[in-house]
């Protein structure tokens, strides 16, 4: 049985590894479609990759060891969120290791590596890149923790496994009002988090307005290529906590069958394409926001994330 | 005799006095040559840092299992009123905060301190050994008297070390505006312990134990230990000391003034609200709980704008004491509703986060001390690209900087996590308003950790990383063996609290044990954080990072397997323009612009903007403390006033004297008679 686990932990910590790119992919093909636009293949986020591992690096003159470590660190930092977060199963031996917050530190790390990163090489656009994320980070992180609390009022538990396990074992499905407002708030964060419209533009090309992209100029072949890669994951762990926290249906719990298994995985494919297009929808109809605007937006996700906390010690007590 | 008997009968105790004397009879050892640095740097120093590791492993003795409170009479002080001491988990584990950063301070420091920098070398000794021992004093005493006395040693000692510098007017001033809010603290602790005896004249801290007192006395004396040590903790508004003094200082009495004489406050504030006072009304914690909150929001958004590093590194300090008095309000709130388990969390999250914050804050401030050797310079805009030069402190600064801006599987992490899970159980409040109020600070906290990434993103990138702002930097030296030693005994400390956070919250559970009765459960081992039960919330630094490096080991193989590029070596990418220069960079300020534009209003911002016609355009941004302005200059111009009244009084001639003694016994006679 142990067995059993810690082959699900690895193959769930493959499939996020793999199915990360291909994610990202649907969701820039859904664009494109909506936006009348012929789409790139559906496995274009796969040729980035090969182009990038082929590539010759090139690395600034006084680049150091931070900037050339940076890529490995945030890269591990998101496999193992993918390792820790239930996409497939709550039977994770690698769960325990760290609840929702400690999530929620993990993904700080990696944002900082890289911001670190970006200040390496000493260019304005590094530093500029650096200190939007850092203020865009700063803006998410109560507002996550206002889901979380939510979610932590629901189920008595931080622990995501706990969570899921809680959620589908109980008989009848419940809708309730604050996770409902959570759930909204959580939608803003993981849209701001992940350098999506409106708050960044991951198909920009001009410099003043990047964020993301502006951090990662440097970068070049195999950096780059991880660094792309850890940001897909990231967007796929959010995608992942998202449907722990409020669709978990189709998870397969500790004693599940190796039927439970399949189902999960099919699952997990269905939740991804309908939330992918969902994302595609939401980012064709907003426009990118003034920078300055940000913190709104953001403010706004936190107050409904409150208001959702609120409702919940009012009413559902 | 008495205290002889005691002595024998209490090894731990007779232990650290000795300890406390020894470090006593360094510092005096230091006047025998006073300015010979090679015995004050390489024989009395180390020695210090040794007494430190001896009073640090005393410390971690009594917070193991099975330990006795042990106490005893000193035969000195008054004839009447002779020095008390006592030992229990709660000063054996701020003890141990105080001996293992004193160790790495002290290490650090024999090969900091130069000749020919302000004070003689062997009175510097004496004054920084002095201030070591009447802080351990603090921690140890158990009455008043002795209490007040070290307190007022510890404020002088520092006084005189952060005046290091005497001869610049600036440094002066500061050390001034230190010593005065000191004694305006002391002086509300003297009250307090005036109120906390009960009208029995006893100034044992065993009599106050024992002392009644009604609600409103509580109250009031619970009010003053608030204010006098929180003018010593930096509360807003009593932190105005705290920019101004460290700065000032040199670099490893700055980490000893914010890593631990920050703490003896806190250390104060726990004995009096926990162990002197009985349980009080719940305003008093939402009194500490809102006043720690809005410290750490206003120490950290001020720490975003600041230039010079060391200031930042104060207001930083600033934050990290508000969210430890935000932890102990939260967990007065809960002993005031009998919530003991929720209060022993919050209390453990509030040791736990003390310890952290002494060990990477003296980290980061030695660092800092490293760098101004290293440059001469402080300014974060005339700095950058340290990493090429100063590889080790950098290296190990890194380590301090992410584990202060709270990111796992370091040591603030755990003390954060420990807080917002206590934060989490507050809706099972048993009160209407606050079940919904308190959990809102959760909010205020995560703001504040997320924040302070940002502060030592902006700390370590403008430091270290980038390219160097002036050609001089070029010639920056790494720092000696002994300050490398100093800075990696206090970076493997957050490392270690870091990876095995359990074994922390155990050693923390004694203490707890004493102040509130009961304990967070205990793990099931040592790699795992789980203070409610195992399946609500747990965390494992050593997992964490275990997996971290092991994913890290496999990309690099793979990569070293599969990856046949070249890496080679070429300039920055221009962005199409040729002229770059390292002062395109972005500033200190430059990075805290955001900032300063969300919080706009908070700041008391001081700008000239350069015309669009000028010559030689200049931009000058100051940005000043808004209490500063609205509260202390007015005091300051209020008391003056008042002065120049009253020496309307004091004409100078000698029968009005004569005529205010006769008129003064006047009144005297009619008041008797």
């Amino acid at each position: 049985m142990m067995a059993m686990s810690y082959a699900w932990q690895v193959g769930e910590c493959l499939l996020a590894i793999a199915l990360a790119p291909l994610f990202v992919g649907w969701v820039t093909q859904c664009r494109a479609w909506l936006q009348n636009r012929s789409a790139p293949v559906l496995w274009q986020p796969y040729r980035v990759l090969r182009k990038l591992f082929h590539k010759d690096a090139a690395l600034a003159t006084h680049a150091s060891w931070l900037f050339r470590g940076a890529p490995y660190a945030v890269f591990a930092t998101m496999v193992v969120a993918a390792a820790i977060v239930p996409s497939i199963t709550t039977d994770l031996p690698l769960a325990r290791v760290a609840d929702a917050i400690a999530l929620v530190g993990l993904f700080a790390t990696g944002r900082v590596i890289i911001a670190l990163a970006a200040m390496d090489i000493g260019t304005a656009f590094g530093s500029l890149g650096a200190r939007r994320e850092m203020m865009i980070g700063f803006l998410t992180e109560p507002a996550l923790l206002m889901v979380l609390f939510n979610a932590f009022l629901m189920f008595g538990s931080t622990a995501l496994p706990t969570i899921v396990a809680n959620t589908l074992t109980q008989p009848h499905i419940v809708l309730h009002a604050s996770l409902a407002f959570a759930g909204v708030a959580f939608v803003m964060v993981l849209l701001a988090e992940n350098a999506r419209l409106p708050i960044d533009n991951p198909s920009t090309h001009l410099e003043l307005t990047m964020i993301h992209e502006a951090m990662v100029l440097e970068y070049s072949a195999c950096h780059l290529a991880l660094i792309e890669w850890a940001s897909w994951l990231k967007l796929f762990n959010y995608a992942c906590i998202g449907f722990a926290l409020f669709v978990p249906w189709g998870i397969a719990l500790q004693d599940a069958s190796p039927w439970g298994f399949g189902l999960a995985i099919v699952m997990l494919g269905v939740k991804l394409v309908v939330a992918g297009a969902a994302l595609a929808l939401l980012e064709t109809v907003s426009a990118k926001l003034r920078l300055f605007r940000a913190p709104e937006f953001l403010t706004m996700a936190f107050l409904l994330a409150v208001l959702g906390l609120l409702v919940h010690l009012l009413l559902e007590v | 005799m008495a205290g002889v008997n005691g002595l024998a009968a209490t090894p731990d105790l007779a232990m650290l006095l000795g300890l406390i004397a020894a470090w006593l009879l360094v510092g005096v050892s230091g006047l025998l040559q006073p300015h010979r640095i090679g015995w004050v740097a390489h024989i009395l120093f180390p020695v210090g840092a040794l007494i430190a590791l001896g009073v640090a492993i005393v410390g971690a003795l009594t917070v193991v299992d099975g330990f006795v409170t042990q106490s005893t009479v000193l035969p000195l002080g008054l004839p009447d009123l002779p020095f008390h001491v006592r030992l229990d988990p709660l000063s054996g584990f701020f003890l141990l905060l105080l001996g293992s950063a004193g160790t790495g301070i002290s290490v650090f420091s024999a090969g900091y301190f130069r000749s020919g920098e302000g004070t003689a070398p062997g009175l510097l000794c004496l004054q920084y050994h002095v201030f070591l021992a009447s802080m351990a004093t603090v921690i140890l005493a158990d009455d008043a008297y002795l209490f007040m006395v070290a307190w007022e040693t510890m404020a002088l000692s520092s006084y005189f070390l952060v005046t290091t510098q005497h001869r610049l007017p600036d440094i002066r001033r500061a050390g001034f505006l230190y010593l005065l809010m000191a004694h305006v603290g002391a002086l509300g602790l003297l009250l307090c312990f005036g109120v906390l005896h009960g009208g029995s004249w006893q100034m044992t801290f065993d009599a106050m134990r024992g002392a009644t007192l009604a609600p409103a006395w509580a109250s009031i004396a619970f009010l003053l230990a608030l204010f006098g040590f929180g003018a010593k903790a930096g509360l807003v508004p009593l932190h105005v000391w705290l920019p101004e003094a460290h700065p000032a200082a040199p670099s490893p009495v700055s980490a000893m003034m914010s890593g631990l004489m920050l703490k003896t406050a806190i250390y104060g504030l726990l004995r009096v609200s926990w162990d002197l006072l009985h349980v009080g009304p719940w305003w008093w914690g939402l009194l500490t709980l809102a006043l720690g909150l809005g410290t750490a929001l206003y120490g950290v958004i001020f720490a975003t704008a600041q230039t010079d590093m060391k200031r930042l590194l104060a207001y930083s300090s600033i934050e990290n004491i508000g969210l430890i008095v935000a932890g102990i309000g939260l967990a007065l709130v809960c002993r005031s509703f009998d919530m003991r388990v929720l209060a022993a969390l919050a209390l453990a999250a509030v040791l736990i986060h003390a310890l952290n914050h002494a060990l990477f804050k003296s980290l980061l401030f030695l660092a800092t001390g490293s760098v101004m050797h290293a440059t001469g310079e402080r300014s974060l805009g005339k700095l950058g690209g340290l990493i090429q030069r100063m590889p080790w402190v950098a290296a190990l600064a890194l380590i301090g900087s992410l584990a202060i801006a709270g990111l796992p599987p370091l040591n603030g992490f755990v003390s954060e996590w420990l807080l917002l899970q206590a934060f989490l159980q507050t809706p099972q409040i048993p009160h209407a308003f606050l079940n919904m109020i308190v959990p809102l600070g959760a909010a205020v906290v995560s703001l504040t950790a997320a924040l302070a990434g940002y502060v030592m993103v902006k700390f370590y990138g403008v430091i270290f990383l980038g390219q160097p702002r002036e050609s001089e930097l070029r010639e920056a030296h790494d720092a000696g063996w002994l300050e490398r030693a100093g800075l990696l005994w206090l970076a493997l400390g957050c490392v270690l609290i870091g990876l095995f956070p359990q074994v922390a919250l155990d050693g923390v559970g004694h203490v707890t044990q004493l102040l509130i009765g009961t304990t967070v459960q205990r793990g099931p081992s040592a790699w795992w954080m789980t203070p409610m039960a195992s399946n609500h919330a747990s965390y494992s630094g050593l997992w964490l990072w275990v997996g971290m490096v092991v994913v890290v080991g496999i990309t690099v193989a793979l990569m070293r397997r599969f990856y046949h590029g070249q890496v080679r070596r070429t300039a920055p990418w221009n962005c199409g323009y040729p002229w770059r220069t390292p002062r395109m960079q972005d500033t200190a300020e430059g990075f805290g612009q955001p900032i300063r534009h969300l919080f706009g209003p908070i700041f008391r911002i001081e700008r000239e903007m350069p015309a669009p016609t000028d010559a030689e355009p200049r931009y000058r941004i100051d940005i000043q403390d808004r209490f500063w302005h609205t509260f202390y200059v007015p005091l300051a111009q209020l008391v003056r006033r008042t002065a120049e009244g009253l020496t309307i009084l004091q004409g100078g001639r000698l029968p009005i004297y004569l005529l205010y003694s006769f008129l003064t016994l006047v009144f005297l006679l009619v008041c008797v008679l």
